[in-house]
């Protein structure tokens, strides 16, 4: 304040006051304002005081990282030992031991994509050709059978990679039906409205391990005989679908936001329809949408855990299935927060970038 | 009609008729919001529209590039009639500009992409050429300092006079304003009518839905009064204000010129 005041060009007020606030002061406000919030941080302090102490002991100082089972069992501490011991199973599943390298540069290409993929400027036809040529390097990575690699069949896949793939694939497939489904079930046009509403409250109305169930056992009754499409494709498929439902619906709020007057601009300047979806709408509305569409992103990722039910071995299914060999039986918690790392990682990242596109879309 | 005095304004063959309406009927549901309505304008020519509010004003131009479906009647535009066909109707909308009264400029494109967007896309010019066009546009309005902004960093003013410039970068043959000054603040209601004037100065055929009867008086060829769906009475500006016939008529400009 003194400081603009001699330069004179200011008056006092012209600017907002600063406060300061020591610890104290900032503890009173927002710890012990009231009787009753004062209660409630005590005893939340003695809660945290209770738990965590025992854990950090549990999980740092009494824990095994590089044991065998049998010192783990002599301890008190966390047995994170089982997760090296189990690793390869855990990551990879049934996929022949010694081509496992296969499947690992396979991922690390997916995920090197994806970070390509994460920057705006990347956004152009090429990134098409891009993932088309990574799919199909991917592909010959995981099925092997030409340029000399052993062929690994389809039932043979698990782990990491069976839950990257289904859930990246999943959502960016879903995400442009999704928007046509959207699209469809607004409509002029009757039939496609009426098939675009169908499908997507059909959908709505049923649970994904229903879906799964029906993609497995009642899928391969209406292919001709002698036709079978892989168990992975049908569960990606019923992943798929059931995730374009729930986009659709978002999306369609998101088209709702716009106001007539953005169509009628884009009208009378005799854009189509199709320009002015691409152009003029659907940055708009997808933009609205962006946080309630990670969220389902996000859902469908963890909900690719349910193709156990099918006898898929994703990631969650081969660590219960390393859990029931009899050497590492009782450390399942060890196994579990190792995993729900690996998911939390994975969900982290998406909201985290959903919220910085948030930011760089904001005009 | 007093159509030997609007004849005089201009000489005029039939070719240069660049819209014609016949028997123009259209319904809101039940409620008839244009009935009868007939009316010819040719190249060059600049009409006011007046009226009160759901006379029905804003609908009849919003036919004419098919923002609303007429429902009897016909309408002809540059030649071509407005049907159903929608080749039809989006060759019609790239020769007809349209300027709106909340001015609806795309608020995720910068004011140069919101210019060059129709030409760029419609009118299928080389993106340099349209962006050429556009600054070309945006100095004509005084505003080609703001070209790298977003509509919503403008004044109302300033976002008017670039939806103007976004419709002129189409090279329309007509032009339709719907109440362009109606949502402004009253000290930017002169920039914006400015550039209009400016625009009629070089020719522009332009209908204009507007109650800036000062605007009217300099500008117009013949000003329409509309009330219940029907034109009551349309005239010069200068017999228009000076000698209304109709009761209506007088009864709303003495209620707007206060």
């Amino acid at each position: 304040m003194v400081e603009s005041r001699d330069k004179g060009v200011q008056t006092e007020g012209a600017l907002p006051p600063l406060i300061r606030i020591g610890m104290f002061n900032w503890m009173r406000q927002n710890l012990f304002n009231g009787i009753f919030n004062s209660i409630l941080t005590v005893i939340t302090l003695l809660f945290l005081f209770k738990v965590i102490p025992p854990f950090i002991q549990w999980a740092f100082i009494d824990s095994f990282w590089l044991s065998t089972a049998e010192q783990c069992r002599a301890g008190d501490g966390a047995c994170w030992s089982i997760i090296p011991a189990n690793i390869r199973f855990i990551i990879f599943g049934f996929y022949p031991h010694e081509l496992h390298w296969r499947p690992s540069v396979a991922m690390v290409l997916l995920i090197s994509l994806l970070f390509y993929s994460k920057k705006r400027e990347h956004w152009n036809n090429s990134l098409g050709y891009i993932w088309v040529a990574g799919l199909v390097v991917m592909g010959i990575l995981m099925r092997g059978g030409i340029l000399g690699l052993t062929p690994v069949e389809s039932d043979q896949w698990g782990g990491l990679p069976l839950t990257l793939m289904l859930s990246v694939f999943g959502m960016f497939a879903a995400y442009p039906l999704g928007i046509f489904l959207a699209l469809g079930r607004r409509s002029k046009m009757p039939a496609i409205r009426t098939i675009c509403i169908l499908y997507i409250e059909m959908i709505r109305g049923v649970p994904l391990i229903s879906l799964l169930f029906m993609s497995a056992v009642l899928f391969p009754l209406f292919l001709p005989q002698g036709l079978t499409l892989n168990k992975i494709l049908r569960a990606q498929a019923a992943i798929i679908m059931f995730t374009a439902a729930y986009i659709a619906e978002v999306v369609r709020g998101g088209l709702q936001a716009i106001t007539r007057g953005q169509y009628e601009a884009a009208e009378s300047l005799g854009l189509n329809y199709v320009q002015k979806m691409r152009l003029v709408i659907l940055p708009q509305a997808l933009k609205i949408v962006i946080p309630p569409t990670v969220g389902i992103l996000i859902s469908a990722f963890k909900d690719t855990s349910l193709v156990v039910i099918i006898a898929l071995y994703d990631i969650l299914k081969t660590t219960r299935s390393a859990l029931a060999n009899p050497t590492w039986m009782g450390f399942s918690p060890e196994a579990y927060i190792f995993v729900a790392l690996i998911y939390f990682v994975c969900c982290y990242a998406m909201s985290n970038y959903s919220r910085r596109l948030e930011k760089e879309l904001r005009t | 009609m007093n159509s030997e005095a609007i004849s005089g304004i201009m000489k005029r063959s039939p070719e240069d008729k660049i819209i014609e309406m016949e028997g123009l009927h259209k319904w809101f549901d039940d409620f008839h919001v244009l009935q009868d309505i007939n009316l010819t304008v040719f190249k060059g020519e600049r009409i006011v529209i007046c009226g009160p509010s759901g006379s029905g004003k804003s609908t009849l131009i919003r036919c004419i590039n098919r923002l609303e479906e007429h429902q009897k009647g016909k309408i002809v535009v540059d030649g071509t009639e407005l049907t159903n066909n929608l080749k039809n109707i989006e060759k019609i909308r790239e020769e007809v500009g349209m300027v709106f009264q909340h001015f609806n400029l795309f608020p995720h494109l910068n004011i140069i992409e919101n210019l060059s967007l129709g030409p760029i896309w419609v009118r299928k010019k080389p993106k340099k050429e349209a962006e050429e066009t556009a600054m070309y546009y945006l100095e004509k309005v005084h505003i080609a300092e703001q070209a790298k902004k977003y509509p919503g960093q403008l004044s109302g003013g300033q976002q008017q006079r670039v939806a103007i410039a976004r419709s002129l970068c189409m090279k329309p043959k007509v032009m339709l304003f719907d109440e362009p000054t109606s949502a402004l603040d009253p000290e930017m209601v002169k920039e914006v009518l400015d550039v209009m004037i400016n625009l009629a100065e070089e020719g522009m055929t332009m209908i204009v839905v507007s109650h800036e009867m000062g605007f009217a008086k300099s500008v117009a060829h013949r000003v329409m009064f509309m009330d219940f769906g029907k034109i009551v009475e349309e005239n010069t500006p200068r017999e228009f204000f000076d000698h209304p016939r109709h009761d209506r008529t007088k009864l709303f400009l003495s209620q707007i010129l206060h």
